[in-house]
């Protein structure tokens, strides 16, 4: 027979710590492992300086057209094109009603964050699209009304995005939901629905839903470019909503379906109190993808006549006083684009983070 | 005895997955604050017969009467019956994006629609019933399996149900945690409540048990008073189950 006494925990060896440990054990561990970090590293030697002068070291600032004497990028064709790039044709003296509403944004999220009552949560969010919407369009309030063929710029690609992220959302959830359902027609319906919608790309929806849709109401009905290839978006990113909301349902265990219905819950309950909380959260990250390929998406709308920021930077490449400067105005917008998805991204790992109940 | 003095009467039940044959003519009459224990092999549908009494199930034939009422497929019957029927299953099922407390605050509020103050004062009540009051703000998933069963129990009670189903409650269990959630249900079965459980804990059957209820392919093969049953088995399939389980 024998007997142990518990031992104590002692600290980890020295030696498996600190910068050179770090670079011995990941970058340098053996030869083939050395020769790859060394073609890495010539490879960002070769990328990176180059690009860091052409974009800040040699670039031009400010001065006019004729004074450039730098062989890097000339970005004074973006400030001077800056109002154009986000705002398109939005009338000038009315910027600030756009930049009200991208501070009220701010604002909206942080109240969201600091509040505690669900009910003023939810006033909030019921409002504060119509409050955008009046700043932006005009018409009431004796605020002066802009047409929507006068919106463009980052300013229509940003708009275009969160109504397609924000109407697509709940309709997406009752699609996947109906989806599931023991209903044959409702069941039916939806499948048709989703697989149609996927099953065609968005150029085509957009088309349909700027010459075709037209063709069913009568005569005289004007109905609103940006309202059909929002309606057009909308349906589109839904059914794809649809699919990874249905995703998250396939993967709650049943067990807990069960519970809800053991402990009396009616179907509506069991889904928004028990079911949707733990589906969505394990949808996020493919649901913030969703969005972000949605946001890139959103440019196909040049398709159908609208200026988004891409389409605004083509149109002034073609002004005659400013040719040859196609170069900046795309990486400008390449920058304008990551730094909005990259955002999008980080803010869905935050949430991911909050919503963590493991530990 | 007429039907209205059980608490549960299954008459005839008939239940098939498909062609297959689950439940047989299952008869079973439970008065109120009785326990019964079901045993029987895997397969034997004693889960099933359970879960046909809160409708997780449907049966095709036969007739289940819940304190008087019906159960039929219609969702107003169904929600009546599941506001009187606590179940606490084999995995737990706690809700693990909601903390212990919330999980027990979900059907009070929801179901029987308690002011959320009241309700909470009853589930701190109940998780102090089971031992568990300073855990109430942790998630479940931060708990141990013999402490989730506990606040399973307590969600349970917190509707202040008149029948509370038993499935299989310990199965997965460390065996460690066994007796704390064995601990509480006897307690439970002390103060009256109707209880049926199915269980494999023969030891919990003979303390509590009023009745055990043998079953086997879907049938009801023998019951009878606690000891009964485990010294005297008359059927021969019972006496083979017995031997099984008992010999080690």
């Amino acid at each position: 027979m024998a007997t142990y006494t518990m031992k104590e925990a002692k600290p980890a060896p020295s030696g498996s710590k600190g910068i050179i440990f770090w670079l011995k054990t990941n970058l340098f561990s053996d030869v083939r492992n050395s020769l790859l970090s060394l073609v890495g590293l010539y490879l960002i030697y070769l990328t990176i300086p180059p690009l860091l002068n052409w974009m800040i070291f040699d670039a031009t600032w400010s001065g006019t057209q004729d004074e450039v004497v730098n062989s890097g990028a000339r970005w004074i064709f973006i400030i001077e094109k800056f109002d154009q790039f986000i705002y398109g044709f939005y009338p000038e003296h009315l910027h600030w009603r756009p930049n009200l509403v991208a501070m009220l944004c701010v604002a909206f999220l942080i109240a969201l964050k600091v509040l505690k009552n669900n009910k003023s949560k939810i006033v909030l969010m019921l409002l504060f699209p119509f409050v955008c919407f009046i700043l932006i369009s005009g018409g009431w309030f004796g605020l002066e009304t802009v047409e929507t063929e006068k919106w463009g710029g980052l300013m229509l690609t940003i708009l275009v995005a969160a109504v397609g992220i924000i109407a697509s959302f709940p309709i997406g959830i009752v699609l996947a939901l109906g989806r599931q359902s023991d209903m044959p027609i409702l069941r039916t319906l939806c499948i048709g629905f989703i697989e149609f919608v996927r099953g065609v790309p968005l150029i085509t929806i957009l088309f349909m839903a700027s010459v075709v849709l037209p063709l069913f109401f009568h005569d005289g009905i004007e109905f609103d470019k940006l309202l059909r290839a929002l309606i057009g978006i909308t349906l589109f990113q839904a059914a794809y909503i649809a699919e990874v909301v249905r995703g998250g349902l396939q993967a709650i265990p049943k067990g807990q379906y069960e519970a809800s219905e053991a402990l009396g819950l009616s179907y509506w309950q069991g889904m928004i109190l028990i079911i949707l909380p733990q589906a969505l959260k394990i949808s996020i990250p493919n649901l913030v993808g969703s969005f972000i390929s949605l946001f890139k998406d959103t440019t196909l709308v040049l398709i159908i006549g609208l200026f988004d920021i891409l389409a605004m930077v083509t149109l002034t490449n073609s002004d005659t006083n400013w040719l040859g400067y196609e170069v900046e105005g795309y990486v400008f917008v390449t920058l304008i684009y990551w730094v909005c998805c990259f955002t999008m991204s980080q803010y869905s790992k935050s949430i991911e983070r909050k919503f963590n109940t493991e530990h | 005895m007429s039907d209205q003095e059980f608490m549960i009467t299954m008459k005839d039940v008939n239940k098939w997955y498909g062609d297959f044959h689950v439940l047989k003519d299952v008869n079973l009459n439970i008065k109120k604050g009785e326990k019964v224990v079901i045993c029987g092999p895997s397969g034997s549908g004693k889960s099933t017969t359970i879960r046909c009494l809160n409708h997780l199930e449907k049966f095709q034939q036969g007739q289940i009467h819940i304190n008087g009422t019906e159960l039929i497929d219609d969702v107003k019957i169904v929600r009546h019956i599941r506001a009187q029927v606590g179940m606490v299953f084999q995995h737990f099922n706690l809700f693990p994006h909601l903390s212990v407390l919330e999980n027990l605050l979900i059907a009070p509020t929801w179901v029987h629609k308690k002011p959320r103050k009241e309700a909470i004062e009853t589930a701190m009540y109940y998780l102090e019933r089971v031992k568990i009051a300073d855990q109430a703000h942790k998630y479940p998933n931060q708990l141990s399996g013999g402490q989730q069963q506990r606040v399973a129990i307590a969600r349970c009670l917190c509707i202040n149900p008149e029948i509370m189903l038993f499935d299989e409650p310990t199965s997965a269990l460390d065996p460690e945690m066994v007796s704390e959630v064995l601990d509480v249900m006897v307690e439970l079965a002390d103060e009256g409540i109707t209880m049926i459980c199915v269980t494999h804990e023969m030891g919990f059957a003979k303390k509590v048990a009023d009745r055990v209820i043998f079953m086997d392919a879907g049938q009801v093969i023998e019951e009878n008073e606690p000891h009964q049953f485990f010294d005297n088995p008359q059927s021969d399939r019972l006496k083979l189950f017995l031997d099984q389980i008992l010999s080690h």
